[in-house]
């Protein structure tokens, strides 16, 4: 399950592009989207997800239920 | 930090010491700031080192009060990623009439800054220096920022460059800062026990992970303190940004106090907590509210000894551009830069900025001659006064335009400035707006005159009524020298018994609590 962000909530910082190990995100109309085909959930790199962790609005960049979960 | 590290920080401490009494005495003996440049004799310290940081100082509005009235400084938002997050800021919130730390309308890449820089320069001869502030934390944005400072040592080598950082990633950057001739850094510091810093920061963002609680404000005030060690031994000026929130970090400022100035800062700024529920931070949604005009003065007064307290910071935003207090950012927006077609000419600008010294000098020199009347007052008598001005130290301003008033307090050794109180204009599009004049006179209200270019029949007798003097004697003559002389004689007319000395403001109230309690 990739992650995705809040489009509504994204405040457009880019902390998270920053912060991607997989060069997952890229902004996109002045906020930033997540390209599920990139995204590995930070798996096999850090403890925790870098876009959840450095975020500054809770609940803005969030597992994408519609999609299936990673599996490395 | 290493041992070496750890030695050369004091070594450091011990520098910056001898820079800041340099500077005091500076500032002291004129009585205005600007002594050394009018023939008065620093003293204690060695000339070099007093003329190396005084060069540093003299043109920057935000590390010298005296300049702040003649120098311009401008911020550019090219950096908005934040590693922590504090109860006092909404990242979210992005107003273009709100003006607070943290909030721009418009974000930059450095060659747009590059371009800002250089048009505002052109347009405004008074622009010393260049700041880095934010929206989020400078050194959080490391490859904009300092691309940004190459770029403008390039085009324009005569600006002063400075950032302003939470100092999470402070120790990270030294050798970049020293390296683009970044001679000013404020770091914010609100608080140096982890338990008070948990109540401020909710979580930072370390090495990879998010840390919450006491953890996360126990690293961010390690990683603070090294850092201002660090710099102040490698020489470059540190100020000190500490928000004072009521009941939370009021009484514990006065121990950051101690412990900023024993590792090496230079300079310290208390400001008051700007929280209201429309921000959406979290201090504003709790209701937590901001110190009071006298609370903050009070720690302030109590926080000076050897080391300057800075008093006439407003708060900017990142995206600031002009004097402190009269924001011309709308005037250079990218659209706007775009059809300037400007050209940067050094010369021009130190042509006016010779002009502009000389000015200095007058000021200076009149102040002195000025002070030299109350040379033989004992009196203990301190009062405040507002002042109505537009720049150049000079009372510039009609009372019904101004958007603020400068606050001096006035004692046998001179004149003082304490601080800014913001107001509505008294005074929209020609008419007078009655119902602003009692919220201006509640601002003021602790102030025994207020200093004016000009005012009207009806606001004059309002204030009168509201025992505050209008003063309109004194237009566009300098600030200080004018309110040493009407100081002069208020205490000659309390002397002579045609006047009565009261306290006014929330001294008073506090001065009576405390007798009625007694």
């Amino acid at each position: 399950m990739p992650f995705k962000i809040v489009a509504s909530q994204c405040t457009g910082c880019s902390a998270c592009e920053q912060e991607c190990p997989n060069v997952a995100i890229s902004e996109k109309g002045g906020i930033f989207v997540v390209d599920p085909k990139k995204c590995t959930e930070c798996i096999g790199y850090f403890d925790e997800p870098q876009c959840v962790a450095v975020c500054p609005v809770d609940n803005t960049c969030v597992l994408d239920m519609a999609r299936p979960r990673y599996a490395s | 930090m290493d041992v070496s590290a750890e030695r050369k920080a004091s070594d450091g401490s011990a520098t910056m010491g001898k820079a800041r009494q340099a500077f005091t005495e500076r500032m002291s003996c004129s009585g205005t700031g600007a002594g050394g440049m009018a023939g008065c004799t620093p003293h204690a310290v060695s000339a070099d080192l007093t003329s190396e940081i005084w060069e540093k100082v003299k043109n920057h509005p935000c590390y010298s009060e005296e300049a702040h009235h003649h120098y311009a400084r401008m911020h550019v938002a090219v950096a908005p990623v934040c590693n922590i997050q504090c109860n006092y800021c909404n990242r979210k919130y992005d107003c273009a009439n709100e003006s607070r730390p943290g909030v721009v309308s418009e974000k930059l890449s450095p060659e747009q800054a590059a371009d800002k820089v250089l048009a505002v320069a052109s347009t405004i001869p008074q622009l010393t220096v260049l700041g880095i502030a934010g929206p989020g934390d400078p050194l959080a944005n490391p490859a904009k920022t300092f691309k940004t400072f190459e770029l403008v040592n390039k085009v324009a080598p005569d600006i002063k460059l400075c950032l302003s950082t939470n100092g999470l990633a402070l120790l990270d950057h030294v050798d970049a800062i020293a390296k683009c001739n970044v001679n000013h850094v404020t770091i914010t510091i609100n608080a140096i026990d982890p338990h008070v810093g948990a109540r401020i920061y909710p979580w930072i963002f370390y090495k990879h992970k998010r840390h919450v609680g006491i953890d996360a404000a126990k690293i961010l005030i390690e990683r603070q303190l090294q850092g201002l060690g660090v710099l102040a031994a490698r020489g470059i000026l540190c100020k000190i940004n500490s928000v004072m929130i009521p009941g939370i970090n009021d009484r514990h400022l006065v121990e950051v106090n101690k412990e900023v100035k024993a590792r090496g800062a230079f300079l310290h700024n208390i400001m008051p907590l700007i929280s209201s529920p429309e921000h959406g931070t979290v201090f504003g949604l709790n209701g937590q509210r901001g110190p009071t005009a006298w609370e903050l003065k009070t720690l302030q007064d109590s926080c000076e000894g050897e080391m300057k307290m800075m008093r006439h910071c407003r708060q900017c935003r990142a995206d600031a551009v002009g004097l402190l207090g009269d924001d011309r950012r709308a005037e250079f927006t990218t659209e706007r830069i775009a059809a300037l077609g400007h050209k940067y000419d050094v010369e021009a600008r130190k042509a006016y900025q010779a002009r502009v010294e000389n000015v200095r000098h007058a000021k200076v020199a009149a102040t002195r001659r000025q002070l030299a009347e109350l040379a033989d007052c004992a009196d203990a008598v301190k009062v405040l006064v507002a002042v109505a001005t537009k720049g150049s130290a000079l009372i510039n301003e009609h009372f019904g335009h101004a958007k603020e008033f400068q606050i001096y307090e006035l004692s046998a050794t001179g004149a003082k400035i304490v601080g800014h109180r913001p107001v509505q204009l008294y005074c929209g599009g020609g008419y007078a707006e009655e119902d602003r004049l009692p919220t201006i006179i509640r601002a003021i209200n602790d102030c025994h005159a207020v200093f004016v270019a000009r005012i009207g029949g009806c606001p004059k007798a309002e204030l009168i009524k509201a025992g505050i003097e209008p003063v309109d004697e004194y237009a566009h003559a300098f600030i200080e020298k004018s309110a040493i002389a009407w100081f002069k004689r208020y205490l000659d007319r309390v002397k002579t018994g045609e006047i009565k000395h009261v306290e006014r403001g929330e001294a008073a109230t506090a001065h009576a609590s405390i007798i009625s309690a007694a």
